[in-house]
């Protein structure tokens, strides 16, 4: 497919491609260390998957591979219609259409919150600054913390750091958006403030690739719930059936752990 | 509490009250600091005896300091036998000890050119100067160097045009590769350097002369020669060492290994080395007739030599970064050199702050080694001054006087280390 779209400009491409990420028999290895085996996902443009399993599975390692913060060996991944390989304008083109968000919110400590909003979009779009200053405070009101935006992250407690980490995602329009553990850091009251931000992303439409373990979360908004273990995709299924039902013997002790006690 | 009873409630909360006032003053403090224990009151007792029998020892030296006499015959007639420090060496040789032997008729270029310099730093060191005054930092070196060399003006312009080819060539091959557009951009100067910025001020000069009369090289010296080499150095071998420290983590295998070779090799050598390999050996190596400024060579190979340990004092400041940073720079779409600018080298220079400073200082006092290649730096005069008839036998007085001065300096240079990681303190721990 993406052989006859190669033609197009990126905006009729996007318009015709119905499909987000597509990953096709997708390999890596750490050294000799066979991190992810034989994946295969599709994902449709508006779904929201949240990705479980149990630590080491690879969850991460996947979702990291869909913007190349980690290099696949074999195998095809095409995300917005642009087929990752170590072409860097390509690399770019993809990152800035994919937002990420980290279990360590990973904000920039030496820059205040507005400017670790308005730095992307200044730098690697170009918007002008007075724009990127509207654009941050719009995103920042959404995850409400615009009066914190004269702060920096040090001053901020752990739910509203992750918060501004997603407002820094949003200013740069993504059209998918990554979260890798993101509530795992954060004290359990701290926890629904960052869910609650997610959920008012997923009712907009945005598609949504989220490795977590809140349940709740996953029952509340996934289109799919996928469920990993040593580097596979081992059952997927839409949560209501994937919770009441699980078929592998591996998701139902897992689903055991997490939710049993 | 009953202790068999494990339920229990408060019944009202505790306020906040005000802490009880200090069981301090004076007499307090000094048995709390300087007479706890035999061991703290020996070491206290030992100390006031130390420094009063310093006190006791230089003071009559100091008080009696004679301040105007032409030579040391004149200053122990005048002390007639008693202790005494003869300030009037300072006095006397002054300008020497500042300029060396440059024209007296001209001192008025090198004062201007420091004036300037404090101009030209203030914008770059104090944030609260509107960042418009930049250019003139920019323009300050070319200015400077044709203040002290003299000569035509068109010759630095010229030297900066390079930098305008350069910035050009960049401007229309980078679209293609950026690497190729560094290329093009270095060999394009390098070409206009060597071939085309000579000919291009004689010509300029030709239509529109601006001349200073020229001073040669070995003519500068005292502080000047220090304060040249010093500010150059430091103001280059910074940035030297920033590519330097990101070729070493850099993944290239070529630039990795060139840099590797590079600091290794310079910092397994020693810097008073590579001076003689600036005043002898390049000779050699140079062809024949090429007229490479002494001083200019210097410069460069303390520059080396200060970029070599500036490279893995920020190497050092670059790995104590978390990956994440580098992550999420990479997740927002920054390519590399905007994530080094914008989010890693802030932040790794703000930890390197006290290496780098400790670096500056190291170069700024290593400069004295050029006596040893025949530069006339402070140290250089000294030993001609009391060669001299005049002053000869006089020791201290120089020498405490030069100290000062390089203490001055390089305490300078510490406290604002402090003021700018004082400035730049936003991670609130
Ligand atoms: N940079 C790395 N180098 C080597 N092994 C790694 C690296 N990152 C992850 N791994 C290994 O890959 C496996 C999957 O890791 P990860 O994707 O982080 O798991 P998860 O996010 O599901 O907990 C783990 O066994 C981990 O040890
Ligand atoms: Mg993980």
């Amino acid at each position: 497919m993406s052989k006859t779209l190669r033609g197009l400009s990126p905006e009729n491409r996007r318009g015709l491609s119905e499909t987000a990420v597509e990953i096709t028999s997708m390999n890596k290895w750490y050294g000799d260390f066979h991190a992810l085996r034989d994946i295969n996902l599709t994902v449709r443009r508006g779904e929201r998957i949240v990705i479980c399993g149990p630590s080491g599975s690879g969850k991460s390692t996947m979702i990291r591979c869909i913007n190349r913060l980690e290099e696949h060996q074999s195998g095809k991944i095409v995300v917005d219609g642009i087929e990752l390989t170590s072409d860097l304008k390509k690399i770019e083109e993809v990152r800035r259409e994919v937002g990420m968000v980290f279990q360590h919110f990973n904000l920039f400590p030496h820059l205040t919150i507005l400017e670790n909003c308005t730095l992307a979009p200044i730098w690697v779009r170009k918007v002008p600054e007075r724009q990127a200053k509207e654009i941050a405070m719009h995103f920042l009101e959404k995850v409400r913390i615009p009066d914190q935006a004269h702060k920096y992250p040090g001053q901020l407690s752990g739910g509203q750091q992750q918060r501004v980490a997603i407002a820094r995602s949003l200013c740069m329009k993504p059209r998918i958006m990554l979260f890798d553990e993101p509530t795992s850091a954060l004290d359990p009251e701290m926890i629904k403030e960052v869910l609650d931000t997610m959920i008012a992303l997923a009712d907009e439409g945005m598609t949504m690739l989220c490795v977590t373990h809140e349940m709740g979360f996953a029952q509340a908004v996934a289109d799919r719930v996928i469920f990993m273990d040593q580097g596979q995709i081992v059952e997927q299924n839409e949560p209501r059936a994937f919770f009441s039902a699980p078929r592998s013997e591996r998701t139902r002790t897992f689903l055991g752990q997490i939710l049993g006690h | 509490m009953n202790l068999h009873n494990v339920s229990w409630v408060r019944q009202e909360m505790v306020l906040p009250s005000a802490r009880p006032a200090g069981q301090g003053g004076p007499r307090e403090w000094m048995r709390k600091n300087l007479f706890d224990g035999w061991l703290s009151t020996l070491l206290t007792v030992a100390s006031v005896t130390a420094i009063a029998w310093l006190i006791v020892a230089i003071a009559p030296w100091l008080g009696n300091s004679i301040w105007k006499a032409n030579s040391l015959a004149e200053c122990r007639q005048l002390l007639d036998g008693a202790p005494g420090a003869c300030w009037g060496v300072i006095r006397d040789r002054w300008p020497q000890l500042l300029f060396g032997f440059y024209p007296a008729d001209l001192y008025w270029r090198p004062v201007l050119a420091f004036a300037l310099l404090l101009a030209a730093l203030a914008p770059v060191l104090f944030r609260a100067l509107p960042s418009r005054t930049l250019w003139f930092s920019a323009v300050y070196p070319g200015l400077a160097g044709w203040l002290i060399w003299g000569g035509s003006l068109w010759f630095p312009v010229a030297v900066y045009l390079g930098f305008a080819v350069a910035a050009g060539l960049f401007a229309s091959t980078a679209r293609a590769s950026q690497g190729l557009g560094l290329s093009v951009a270095g060999l394009g100067a390098a070409l206009w350097w060597v071939y085309a910025a000579q000919p291009f001020s004689s010509a300029a000069n030709a239509v529109i002369p601006i001349v200073l009369e020229a001073v040669p090289s070995r003519e500068i010296g005292g502080f000047l020669l220090s304060i040249i080499i010093g500010v150059t150095g430091i103001a280059t071998s910074l940035p030297l060492g920033i590519l330097l420290a990101l070729g070493r983590r850099s993944g290239l295998p070529l630039i990795y290994m060139l840099s590797v070779v590079f600091i290794e090799f310079i910092r397994g050598v020693p810097l008073i080395t590579l001076l003689f390999t600036a005043s002898l050996l390049l000779n050699y190596f140079l062809p024949p007739g090429t007229n490479f400024d002494l001083i200019l060579r210097v410069v460069i190979m303390v520059t080396l030599f200060a970029s070599a340990y500036m490279a893995e004092v920020i190497r050092g400041g670059l790995a104590g970064l978390p990956c994440g940073q580098y992550e999420a720079a990479e997740a927002l779409g920054l390519d590399y050199w905007k994530a080094q600018r914008l989010i890693i080298l802030p932040q790794a220079l703000k930890i390197s702050i006290p290496g780098i400073v400790n670096t500056f200082i190291g170069l700024f006092k290593d400069t004295t080694l050029v006596m040893f290649i025949g530069l006339l730096d402070p140290i250089a005069l000294a030993a001609a001054i009391r060669a001299n008839t005049e002053w000869q036998g006089i020791y201290w007085e120089l020498f405490i006087f030069i100290g000062a001065v390089f203490f001055i300096f390089c305490f300078g240079m510490s406290r604002y280390s402090m003021y700018l990681e004082r400035r730049l303190k936003t991670d609130h721990r």
